[in-house]
């Protein structure tokens, strides 16, 4: 149960090794937290830098593969009770996926429909419990698809709007949905790739999103002024759409 | 959606109402079936942070039965349905000539949830708590049973009382009044300059009530400077000869409402006019009479008052530390002040001697409750301050108003927690008895040696 600032006791992060979802665990952590639970695919993830007294527990979960969703949820909270916050920070950036069919199905299946059947697992678990908020980590690339990464934000534009659509379904249960829509991040899965306008690091995502789930919001942007510039942007003529995406 | 009066940390139950008749007539019958999330009992809803609702799970009200409100005058005792409001109680019992034997700062509370939450006033120094004035509860425990309690049945009795509803539901109790001449309270209002002024004054008060408002934005000399009231109930002989051909009038005005929606109008410097004009409007040294509700309940004048804080709410944080912990009382005061949190109506009061109730808050110190914004983005700071500074000194934090605490801070300021959690458990083993603050606090966890 959050308290009435906001903290949260316990955290589940699904691709817990990811860089963001490390550091919103980080931005979130105070006296109340008591359990984080990182379920990804590796059974070595980097530990927070939380308090010794926090719990850690380790969990498989596979985003591609929807008939262990249910379980992981499950799991997660067999190890620490009432999920007050969860994070979906699962993603690839599959940079081959426009030449290759196969490669962009599967980036759909994690990035898409992976969130969905995740998403829907932990909504079931949220409005059993009555309460907590499920954080999705989505894109400005899905606000409005570039030619040059376009796979990619079609599956965060799905994303994205199964979340903010799961937002209104779940009005009244208790829980609700932070959509989290953050520009270029300097992350593990960026690494190499040539930085943009407003880059920044995955402690200022956590930043926007320790904000937003304070103030009880359901869309945050990280930086903040990403959500004035996409205003605009996602109206510019296509032509000036595809100058800016160089 | 359910909150408490703060309006923070919301959570989604199924609210069901009881009849108490209903449930007094076939009580194997009363209690929902547990889903996997239990119930809770929930009252008027005025405890701050989460002890009255429960996620996912049952929240449990129980309506005045037919004839709620029974008044032996000769014994001077009263039997109430648990979801009778002190203001239903006040309405009968006033003209009749009685008083509750403790209140809080509102009559709009439940029987029930004042001894759950085993509540003080402002004569605890010198009657203890509403349950130290109990002499006999009706519970309905989880098993579907509906046990009589009374101070012989030890600790079952006082784990109820102070016990968060967790070792059943009260379904009406009986408890001893005072007896009064007047509905009006002789008042005694002092202006003191700063807090070791206030900490003297207080502790040589020899007053049935007494209270303390104190500005939590003076800072350096004036740290601490406080309006002090102490006051008796009025005696006939006390009041005006108008007053005296209705003694028992009792009429408690309800001015305004505050609309919904609202954004925090309790600004640092909307607070800081108040807080000034509150104490210079406050006579140096005046005794006067004043109404039940203007010396006992005058935030009940302004109905739903808690929604001037906006949107996200706030917190009551209420602490004690023992009686030589004066220094950090004052410590205590000035980090609040130093953090810029602006506190509307900080109240400072001596407390009495603890009774056996495991989880009674009161014990004999000093207690300093405050409001503050839940909105402010560093309020944790201070609050993780305060809470150091709390244990620390022995103290503890008053479930009743707790919204943040954690199950360790719970454990240090309880040290018969294990005690209770053991009382508890022997008549709820399967734990259907829970709300959002025990989960948060661990309440039903088994304490690891």
């Amino acid at each position: 149960m959050n308290n009435a600032v906001q903290q949260p006791q316990t955290i589940l992060v699904l691709g817990g090794s990811s860089d963001i979802g490390r550091a919103i665990v980080e931005a979130l952590a105070s006296p109340a937290l008591r359990h984080v639970v990182l379920a990804g695919r590796s059974s070595d993830p980097q530990r927070p830098d939380v308090s010794p007294d926090v719990t850690i527990t380790t969990l498989d979960f596979d985003a591609g593969d929807p008939t262990t969703h249910r379980d992981v949820v499950a799991a997660a909270v067999e190890a620490a009770g009432d999920l007050d916050v969860v994070i979906q920070a699962f993603g690839q950036l599959g940079p081959d996926a426009a030449d290759d069919p196969e490669a962009a199905a599967e980036l759909v299946a994690v990035n898409t429909a992976g969130a969905v059947s995740s998403g829907l697992a932990v909504a079931e678990q949220l409005r059993r419990q009555g309460h907590g908020v499920l954080v999705v980590l989505s894109s400005v690339a899905g606000v409005r698809t570039r030619g040059s990464n376009f796979v990619y934000g079609a599956t965060k534009a799905g994303q994205d709007a199964f979340a903010t659509g799961l937002h209104h379904a779940l009005h009244g249960t208790g829980a609700r949905v932070l959509t989290v829509r953050p520009g270029f991040v300097r992350t593990a899965m960026t690494e190499g790739l040539e930085e943009v306008p407003f880059t920044i690091d995955p402690g200022d995502v956590a930043d926007a999103v320790a904000g937003g789930l304070r103030r009880g919001k359901s869309i945050v942007w990280a930086p903040g002024v990403l959500r004035g510039v996409f205003g605009v942007l996602r109206y510019a003529p296509d032509a000036v759409w595809r100058r800016l995406d160089r | 959606m359910l909150t408490g009066w703060g309006r923070t940390a919301p959570s989604a139950g199924r609210v069901i109402d009881l009849d108490g008749d209903a449930v007094r007539g076939a009580p194997h019958e009363a209690l929902p079936i547990d889903e996997g999330r239990g119930a809770i009992p929930r009252g008027l809803g005025r405890s701050y942070g989460d002890p009255a609702q429960n996620g996912g799970g049952s929240v449990l009200r129980v309506l005045p039965g037919r004839s709620p409100i029974s008044l032996d005058r000769n014994a001077a005792t009263v039997t109430a349905d648990a979801g009778v409001s002190f203001d239903d109680l006040l309405r009968v019992l006033v003209p009749a000539g009685f008083f509750v034997p403790v209140t809080p700062g509102t009559r709009f509370i439940t029987v029930g949830g004042a001894i759950a939450s085993d509540i003080h006033g402002k004569n605890h120094h010198v009657d203890g708590t509403f349950g130290h004035h109990c002499t006999r509860i009706s519970l309905l425990t989880a098993d579907g049973e509906l046990r009589t309690l009374t101070p012989a049945d030890g600790d079952l009795w006082w784990a109820t009382i102070g016990g968060m509803g967790l070792t059943g539901l009260i379904v009406d109790a009986t408890f001893d009044l005072i007896p009064i001449e007047t509905s009006q309270c002789l008042v005694r209002t002092q202006r003191i300059a700063n807090f070791d002024a206030l900490v003297d004054t207080m502790a040589a008060d020899d007053q049935r009530y007494s209270v303390a408002w104190v500005d939590l934005l003076a800072s350096g000399a004036a740290l601490g400077r406080s309006v002090l009231t102490c006051g008796e109930h009025a005696r006939l002989d006390d009041l005006s000869a108008k007053q005296r051909r209705d003694p028992l009038a009792f009429a408690p005005p309800s001015l305004i409402d505050v609309p919904r929606g609202g954004p925090n109008v309790l600004s640092r410097a909307a607070v800081r006019a108040f807080n000034e004009v509150w104490y210079r409007k406050a006579r140096r040294d005046h005794v006067g009479p004043e109404s039940i509700t203007g010396f006992f309940h005058p935030l009940d004048m302004v109905g739903a008052w808690n929604r001037l804080y906006g949107g996200a709410g706030f917190l009551q944080y209420q602490f004690v530390v023992p009686d030589d912990e004066v220094d950090t009382m004052r410590v205590a005061i000035e980090r609040v002040v130093a953090s810029g949190h602006a506190s509307f109506l900080a109240v400072l009061k001596r407390f009495g001697p603890a009774n056996p109730a495991m989880l009674s808050f009161p014990t004999s110190g000093w207690t300093l409750t405050l409001d503050v914004p839940a909105a402010a983005s560093d309020l944790h700071v201070l609050l993780s301050e305060l809470d150091e500074l709390v244990l620390g000194a022995g103290g503890r934090h008053y479930l009743a108003k707790d919204a943040h605490i954690t199950p360790s801070i719970v454990r240090a300021g309880y040290p018969r927690l294990a005690e209770w959690k053991a009382v508890r458990r022997s008549v709820d083993p399967h734990g259907y008895w829970i709300s959002d603050q025990a989960r948060r606090l661990g309440l039903l966890e088994e304490e690891v040696a």
